[in-house]
């Protein structure tokens, strides 16, 4: 069987090459200065200084972070009652729910968006609320099918035994299903979470050029501005967020299935 | 309790049909605009076929309709081949050195796509690589990949091991036992990981801004970029509403008329 494994060579100098070398890349970008100080690692974290010294910067992180969180929870108490819903129908119609909800992931992100450019424009509302309706739009299915799935994997045998011992619908609801799903809730909160700091177009499509995120503020530093050290710097600074979040999340998922 | 229960379904159902208004209303918005005969984007002043017309005379709409589906086909084929043969390696691989792989490749798919995208970026920019269509169709290729993996892999180990093992005792070489033995009882997998890269590719806009060449734009940048508002991109939405809609019928009619067919001919 070891002859099979040197088919994985290629790929391993493929990773090497476009997927550890560039995180390197940041890497080195984002602790050394502009000049030539990434080539003979003059090591520095003045980057960093930069970013949490600032009001503007930290304000711009808030946001990102308070729309993604705002996101999140709204992705969750609107698609929670709709993955519950659809569970409870006959299983050719939950096929055919999840058929729809699937659809439009299909289609192109950016025409999405610029579809609701257009219908926004028949309102006068704050661009904040703007970006929020297009980031609850882009990521309430992922929320949705996430949840479904895992109520829809559960046995009705124990919804079965719980009305049998006396549990009234309500009780059996949160006693049983809900515990029961929240593997799916916690996959569906990083599926929405995630995308949405790091989210870059909805916020420059739908918000207007003031409304600025972190992701603005990456590609402001690359495309613009052409400081390469700072702006990744602030991609590290993201990157970290998410990882932090992430390990939090699955902690708290840990946690709650050991109960 | 009968009404109770009527009742109940009928405001789960309402919610439902409420939720798949909300998802579809800007595609609803899109099609119905396709056919304004005005510019505007907030009356429909009446039919017509305009913007259809448009589309087909704007090179640079169609120069980024032909970027992205030939970036797409070529990310496509070569991300399931490279993925595949890794995927059957690294099933073969020993746990420790497998985990350490499948969690480098596990990278692009956790880092945010902006993450990704100024990696390779600088990758290329610094190795003096001009971006061109050819650093953005690498891109895509390498962005692809652990998708591929990911959907081959779990497939891959719930096969036999011993299937292979018994056709290479029979003297069939590891070329041959690969390709009678392995690959057709994972074609199914292959072919949704293929589905996963087309559609990531087809999508792709963040990626792609950062690693395209000057002048190389696919139909996500060139809507990014539209300085003013051209209602040709409705019909270009409507025209990949319509594409994917058929395509999704299909796949799913497709293996039932099939099952029906087997069916009837083992009775």
């Amino acid at each position: 069987m070891k002859s099979f494994f040197r088919m994985t060579y290629p790929y391993i100098l493929w990773i090497a090459v476009f997927i550890v070398a560039p995180m390197v890349m940041i890497l080195l970008y984002a602790l050394t200065r502009t000049g030539n100080s990434t080539l003979t690692f003059q090591f520095t974290l003045e980057n960093f200084a930069r970013f949490f010294s600032d009001a503007t910067f930290m304000r711009v992180l808030l946001t990102s972070l308070r729309i993604a969180l705002l996101t999140t929870v709204f992705c969750l108490l609107i698609g929670y009652p709709a993955a519950f819903f659809i569970s409870r129908l006959s299983e050719r119609r939950q096929t055919m729910m999840v058929l729809l909800l699937t659809l439009p992931m299909w289609i192109n992100m950016l025409l999405k968006t610029y579809a609701w450019r257009g219908i926004l424009l028949n309102f006068d509302l704050a661009s904040e609320f703007k970006v929020f309706i297009g980031m609850v739009y882009d990521f309430l299915p992922y929320m949705i099918i996430q949840i479904h799935t895992s109520i829809a994997k559960m046995d009705g045998n124990l919804l079965t035994a719980a009305y049998d011992l006396g549990a009234n619908k309500w009780k059996t609801f949160l006693k049983v299903i809900l515990p029961l799903s929240v593997p799916g809730i916690i996959s569906g909160i990083t599926l929405v979470f995630l995308p949405a700091v790091s989210s870059f177009v909805i916020p420059k499509l739908l918000g207007g050029g003031d409304y600025v995120l972190i992701g603005n503020l990456i590609e402001i530093y690359f495309l613009t501005a052409g400081d390469w050290n700072f702006g990744s710097a602030i991609s590290l600074i993201m990157a970290l967020i998410i990882i932090a979040s992430m390990w939090l999340t699955r902690k708290l998922d840990r946690n709650a299935q050991e109960e | 309790m009968e009404r109770k229960k009527s009742r109940w379904s009928f405001l789960s159902n309402g919610y439902l049909v409420l939720v798949l208004l909300f998802i579809y209303l800007p595609i609803f918005y899109v099609v119905l605009f396709s056919f304004n005969e005005s510019k505007s984007l907030t009356n429909f002043t009446g039919f017509s076929l305009r913007w259809y017309e448009n589309m087909f005379n704007d090179e640079t709409m169609l120069q980024s309709i032909y970027t992205t589906v030939l970036t797409a086909v070529i990310a496509t084929v070569v991300s399931t081949v490279v993925g595949t043969v890794a995927a059957i390696g690294l099933s073969k691989a020993k746990p420790l050195v497998r985990n350490l792989i499948l969690e480098v490749n596990n990278l692009p798919v956790m880092n945010p796509d902006i993450v990704t995208a100024i990696g390779l970026m600088l990758l290329f920019i610094s190795t003096k690589v001009q971006l061109s269509l050819t650093t953005l169709i690498l891109a895509h290729i390498s962005f692809c990949i652990p998708y591929v993996i990911l959907t081959v892999m779990p497939k891959l180990r719930q096969l036999d091991d011993n299937v292979a093992e018994a056709a290479l005792d029979l003297g069939a070489t590891p070329v041959q036992a690969l390709v009678k033995v392995i690959l057709p009882q994972i074609y199914p997998a292959i072919f949704s990981g293929a589905l996963i890269a087309f559609s990531m590719s087809f999508d792709d806009f963040v990626i792609s801004f950062f690693t395209a060449g000057v002048g190389i734009n696919n139909i996500s940048m060139y809507v990014y970029s539209m300085k003013r508002y051209n209602p040709s991109v409705n019909a270009l939405s409507t025209l990949i509403v319509v594409v994917v809609t058929l395509i999704l019928i299909a796949a799913n009619v497709i293996p039932r008329i099939k099952d029906k067919k087997t069916k009837k001919e083992e009775d």
